[in-house]
């Protein structure tokens, strides 16, 4: 079996790059990575297109070496990595719907975030005017005696993001779940072409508003490598408790969240109520309920406020009281524990498949969490567990972020107790002609990876990817067999992100 | 679980008082809300939430105003799963070309008298994402806005602010009827 250093050699290395290689290979190298992927032995970490060349980055889950290969396109086509390993499927889509690069003998060429509406298609290839008349989305079949559709969305029941979610159901059983996402998608791709690393990392921080600092951690890490720029020590501790407040703030609202999904509404509103606490502590230390915009390349824009340590402190003073009587809560109510215990089970090998990150992975024996695994600083330097479970249901996604929301805790502790003095941001460099950068960042959902190449100082092209991308398949999967009622708690325990997905 | 509930009966409320409507909120819906307002609304609003495209931390903080410290439903203000409930839609968001319909057909659900709450920074212009080849921009360009909060997102409390706002309107609205 070839490592993925032997595969890089084949290729020609390309021009700066950051932390992995970046490698251009032939049609045959490209064929056979995606067979590799397809076997299992390599994770898909993203796919993504420019005008004639597409990218893709992959994974030895073994070692950890990751390396990106490229492969130029002159006449527009690519061979389908989809057709081999289906992760694939719907970033070829979008690689086509963006830039007009096909996918050879795809099994799918329905267009994805394209929904015809945005009077040019391609619009970042080599744009032409839109179809007058396209054809109606054409939804996969499921057929058999007295099954029925029920169409969900774009515009839904609660305060949440739009998508559309077909059902096809047999009395109360899911058969089919069917997504349709793309619905707010805004063209950040194509905004950031150009565009100078101050409002790339504004636009960054804007992809999913729940993840704003992982987004902006991954994307001015990103553009540090590139640049070969070093950050101070203070900024690289301050990053990680921003990135660790947020993960607290998003867990706690959710467990309170998927509980009120099961109408156990008591659980959501103590939750919420801690929630709130990580929020404002935020707000104290850094000027931001949601930390945005704190997060920028060559470090952070703002230090701790003045008793924004002691604020975070007593934060954490806080939940450390709290949380424990609602976790026991949580784990002995017979009527929540019936709705969440073996309800959207994601089996491990296609969590494995979807190199699927975050609590959704870690719930499905997936032990991955890139700030073990990638080990960037100063997670390097920091005591923490990475919780995994094997059960892959509702309440084993629970479980996890429960003990994350403890992991969290500790991290902070630690954070605050070693915080170095000094500097918090550096200049940052304009860079020489073409500079190439790539970075991974563990948000709360899980790794999201940006990559970005820079001439003379703006961003030439910058592709960033959701772990979603990854998640949202698995969701069509897990609910088929559970019933109707059933498919918010699978929702919300996955809680994908639409924003982060449609870009 | 009858530890919580019971500690619950001892523990001060969590509420803080409620803010001042905003002057600038309370000067933008004077020229946009009717005096028959609060005889057809009483001392209540119905909220259908539209995201239109927006990054969801309007979203994130629009939750917040459920939770117990500002607990809107104590206004009189809450939020319904259908537009054909709502007397005010709340809209996020640079609206998206692939949500401008499905935005217009969620207008025309709602029925009269209605009000538009375009909330964040994005839902004025488009923010940070106008002039992209996917979005339409604010609220406004495709339905229209009596009021806009501002914020990338508005905290909370500038959200009950401007809210609060608009139940006032209704209240003097009536007063001068």
């Amino acid at each position: 079996m070839p490592s993925l250093i032997d595969l890089t050699l084949e290729g020609r290395k390309v021009g700066q790059y950051g932390p992995w290689p970046r490698v251009a290979v032939d049609a045959s190298v490209w064929t056979f990575a995606a067979s590799e992927l397809a076997h299992g032995r390599w994770s898909l970490l993203g796919l993504w297109g420019e005008s004639a060349t597409v990218h893709m980055a992959i994974m030895d889950g073994q070692t950890a070496e990751i390396a990106v290969v490229s492969l130029e396109c002159p006449d527009r086509k690519f061979p389908s990595v989809g057709k081999h390993h289906p992760p694939a499927l719907r970033l070829e889509r979008t690689i086509h719907d963006l830039f007009g690069l096909s996918a050879e003998s795809s099994p799918d060429a329905r267009r994805w975030l394209d929904h015809n509406r945005w009077s040019v298609r391609f619009p970042l290839g080599g744009r032409i005017d839109a179809l007058p008349n396209a054809a109606p989305y054409r939804f996969l079949a499921a057929e058999g005696d007295g099954l029925h559709q029920i169409a969900v969305g774009p515009v839904h029941a609660g305060i949440i993001e739009p998508g559309h979610f077909r059902f096809t159901a047999s009395g109360e059983t899911v058969v089919r779940l069917e997504q349709r996402l793309g619905y707010v998608h805004k063209g950040i791709d194509g905004l950031m072409t150009g565009a100078s690393l101050a409002r790339g990392v504004q636009l960054a921080g804007r992809t999913s508003g729940d993840s704003t600092v992982a987004y902006a951690y991954a994307f001015s890490r990103a553009a540090e490598v590139a640049l070969d720029l070093a950050v101070p020590d203070r900024a690289v501790f301050l990053r990680a408790l921003l990135a660790e407040l947020e993960r607290l703030a998003n867990h706690l609202g959710d467990i309170g969240a998927i509980c009120n999904d099961a109408s156990f509404t008591l659980m959501h509103a103590h939750c919420g109520v801690l929630r709130e606490s990580v929020l404002r502590a935020g707000g104290a230390a850094f000027g931001h309920r949601l930390m945005r915009d704190v997060v920028v390349p060559g470090g952070v824009s703002r230090d701790i406020g003045n008793g924004g340590a002691e604020t975070i402190q007593a934060m954490l003073d806080n939940i450390r009281l709290r949380f424990p009587a609602l976790v026991e809560l949580y784990d002995n109510t017979a009527s929540l524990q019936d709705r969440t215990v073996d309800t959207g089970t994601l089996t491990p090998p296609l969590a494995r498949q979807y190199a699927a990150g975050g609590y959704i992975g870690r719930a499905s024996g997936r032990a991955f969490d890139t700030r073990r695994t990638l080990a960037y600083p100063p997670y390097d330097s920091l005591r923490f567990d990475v919780p995994v479970l094997n059960e892959g249901d509702v309440n084993a996604r629970v479980w996890i972020r429960v003990r994350e929301v403890e992991q969290s805790l500790s991290l902070i502790d630690q954070i605050l107790s070693r915080l170095p003095e000094g500097p918090t941001c550096k200049e940052v460099p304009l860079g020489g002609e073409v500079r190439e950068g790539m970075a991974i960042v563990e948000g709360f959902r899980g790794d999201v990876l940006v990559w970005l190449r820079l001439r003379n100082g703006l961003i030439e092209r910058c592709h960033i990817r959701d772990p979603s991308w990854f998640q949202w398949p698995l969701l069509e999967a897990v609910i088929e067999n559970n019933i109707v009622a059933d498919f918010p708690l699978c929702n919300k325990s996955f809680n994908c992100s639409y924003s982060g997905h449609d870009l | 679980m009858r530890k919580l509930l019971f500690e619950s009966v001892f523990r001060q409320p969590l509420t803080e008082p409620a803010p001042s409507p905003d002057d600038a909120a309370v000067a933008e819906l004077a020229a946009a809300l009717g005096q028959a307002a609060r005889r057809k609304l009483g001392r209540s609003l119905s909220i259908r939430e539209v995201d239109a495209g927006s990054c969801n931390g309007c979203e994130l903080e629009i939750h917040a105003l459920n939770n117990a410290y500002y607990d809107v439903e104590r206004f009189g203000l809450r939020f319904v799963a259908s537009p054909r409930h709502a007397d005010v839609l709340m809209v996020t968001g640079p609206v998206t070309k692939n949500m401008r319909e499905a935005l217009e057909r969620t207008y025309h659900a709602t029925p009269n008298p209605k009000w538009v709450v375009a909330v964040g920074d994005c839902a004025r212009n488009g923010g940070c994402f106008a002039g992209s080849y996917a979005v339409v921009g604010g609220v406004s360009e495709v339905v229209p806005v009596d009021l806009h909060i501002p914020g990338c997102p508005p905290a909370p409390t500038a959200m009950l602010q401007g809210l609060l706002a608009l139940l006032e309107r209704a209240d003097t609205g009536a007063a001068t009827s």
